[in-house]
């Protein structure tokens, strides 16, 4: 032990770590391996003909689709969001920085079937729509619209610290040269926060390709049309289809352990960046 | 990520000087497009969750409440993170513990790894206790042969919430101990406080803030989780239900109204612990600013 950490009098260390990975290994490690094992075991031809079934390759296309055009949409108001909260007064903007959590906090069942409800042929901003002709809820927009409720928070809380900690004086000297406020913000402001953006976007398209309860309300899960991969996941549970679960969630997993290493990769670069830079 | 966040005070005057400064017409452009968005995207789905649980008035919204199976639901519900809370806040101030207080190698990695469960999809997160504990999985056979049930059981919706809830106290914690050093508790050691002593006296009122936050955080999400319970409890009403469970039953049963009574209850929770965690930050800030003054004195 000695010699694997550097010294310190502080007490506790063997059974604090020992605990941990005890206790990570047991709820996550070794259950998430189930899924490694259980693929590896199914053969080549199995895990295929699961994977490139034609309704579970829609899905991909909904699921990837919906979410990159969610967290493109969240990094617009995710920006404007911290824009407003960092530099300018206004009422009910501590309620807004609040509330901006919500969909954190909110469980997503609850705000599944609110938006549904919202969004619906007969609902109060459905109707609306539904007047000239287009329908939102049970079709892939109401998809884009439940994960764009869902990934808003990441961008928001990503981006709201860096915002507060540029410089001032920073702009100040960019105006006193001579530059408009318009290319101090694109020339100063936009490459300080792109990190932040980045990541914020990384997060919410994370989320969103995995988010479930949201979103299945509001689906309609129409076979080829909107059915969003998890939900595939699902109905072949509800077959016993257990090999076709799991190769799709195998394909899933490796594609969130991708994100995670990219996310983990981009915060680096913000740690590095806004250290140096303050 | 957001409980760490402090704004300095002040930091509003800092942007108001004319030259750094937008025209009118942007900011009020900018504060309606922000106003719009968060009235039409957040404010508005949750003023319609009670206005439909009690679109047929209070008799209605009592009766769905106190349905023999709603109560049964909120019962499992509570229960369910009784335990699961707990379980984790144990492993999040062992892990912080480790992890803040000490160096060794591997420590990013395991950093990551705790982290994993925020980014596996939740249907995930319930398909592998399936994979374990399911009739075909590795202990099925074992487990029938015991007259045990763990998937379509409450076990399973407590390992299933266990792993979703996993990160939040540690993931608070960690950064929060980092940040305030070793050398507080190092004193106590030498002054001869044992190692409960220390933890009980020094670490703890140092990051009780922070601790109360990612309880809270956890608690909401135990109560909250829908997709990975889903796919353990087997949906079996008055038994294996959990509120937002109940909820999806309702409301593809078309009782709109009881399902939004119900789930008028998990959007109060959700209330409260943005409320909990507004002052939270509060608290955190003035901390902040109160040892700050304190070390600018010295």
């Amino acid at each position: 032990m000695a010699t694997f950490r550097r010294y310190s009098p502080l007490p506790g260390f063997g059974l604090s770590l020992g605990y941990t990975i005890f206790y990570l290994s047991l709820i996550v490690l070794i259950p998430l391996s189930a899924v490694g094992s259980k693929t590896i075991g199914m053969g080549w031809e199995a895990f295929w003909s699961a994977v490139s079934n034609p309704r579970v390759v829609a899905s991909y296309q909904l699921s990837f689709g919906a979410s990159l055009l969610a967290a493109a949409v969240n990094v617009v108001f995710g920006l404007v969001f911290a824009w407003v909260l960092v530099r300018y007064r206004f009422p009910g903007k501590g309620l807004v920085d609040a509330l901006v959590d919500l969909p954190f906090a909110l469980p997503t069942a609850v705000a599944g079937i609110a938006l549904s409800t919202i969004y619906a042929e007969n609902g109060a901003i459905g109707g609306l729509f539904a007047e000239h002709g287009v329908e939102i809820a049970y079709t892939p927009k109401g998809v884009v619209l439940a994960l764009v409720f869902i990934g808003l928070p990441f961008v928001v809380r990503t981006v709201q610290p860096v915002l507060a900690d540029l410089e001032k004086e920073v702009e100040e000297a960019a105006a006193g040269l001579g530059a408009s406020r318009w290319q101090t913000f694109v020339r100063i402001i936009l490459p300080h926060v792109l990190p932040a953006l980045l990541t914020g976007f990384a997060m919410a398209f994370a989320r969103a390709v995995g988010e479930y309860g949201s979103v299945i309300f509001i689906a309609g899960n129409v076979p080829l049309v909107s059915e969003i991969t998890p939900l595939m996941i699902i109905t072949k549970l509800e077959q016993y289809d257990y090999e076709g679960a799991t190769a799709v969630a195998s394909v899933m997993l490796v594609i969130s352990f991708i994100l995670l290493l990219v996310i983990n990769a981009l915060q680096g670069w913000m740690q590095n960046r806004y250290s140096k830079g303050a | 990520m957001s409980a760490t966040m402090v704004l300095q005070p002040g930091s509003l005057e800092r942007f108001e000087t004319p030259t750094a400064r937008e025209p009118l017409w942007v900011k009020i452009t900018l504060i309606t497009i922000a106003l719009g968005f968060f009235a039409i995207f957040l404010l508005f789905p949750l003023f319609s969750v009670f206005s439909e649980a009690l679109r047929k008035g209070w008799g209605t919204y009592l009766a769905a409440l106190t349905n023999r199976d709603a109560l049964a639901a909120i019962r499992l519900t509570l229960l369910t993170a009784a335990i699961s809370v707990p379980l984790n806040l144990v492993f999040g101030m062992s892990a912080a513990w480790a992890i803040a207080k000490f160096e060794f190698p591997g420590k990013r990695v395991l950093i990551t790894l705790i982290d994993l469960p925020f980014s596996v999809s939740p249907v995930i997160s319930g398909l592998i206790y399936v994979l374990m504990f399911g009739a075909q999985g590795w202990f099925g056979s074992w487990l029938a042969e015991h007259d045990m049930k763990i998937i379509f059981a409450v076990p399973g919706i407590l390992l299933a919430t266990i792993f979703v809830t996993f990160p939040f106290v540690a993931r608070e914690l960690i950064p929060l101990m980092e940040a305030q050093g070793t050398e507080e508790e190092e004193a106590a050691v030498v002054l001869g406080a044992s190692g409960f002593q220390v933890f009980w006296h020094t670490t703890l009122p140092n990051i009780k803030w922070g601790l109360l936050y990612g309880v809270i955080l956890c608690n909401a999400r135990a109560m909250g989780e829908f997709g990975a319970v889903s796919v353990v409890s087997g949906h079996i009403r008055g038994l294996t239900n959990t509120m937002p469970l109940h909820v999806e039953i309702l409301y593809n049963e078309y009782q709109y109204a009881a399902a939004f009574a119900v789930a008028s209850l998990l959007a109060l929770l959700a209330i409260v612990t943005l409320g909990i965690k507004t002052l939270v930050e509060r608290q955190g800030r003035r901390q902040a600013d109160e040892s700050n003054t304190t070390e600018n004195a010295s």
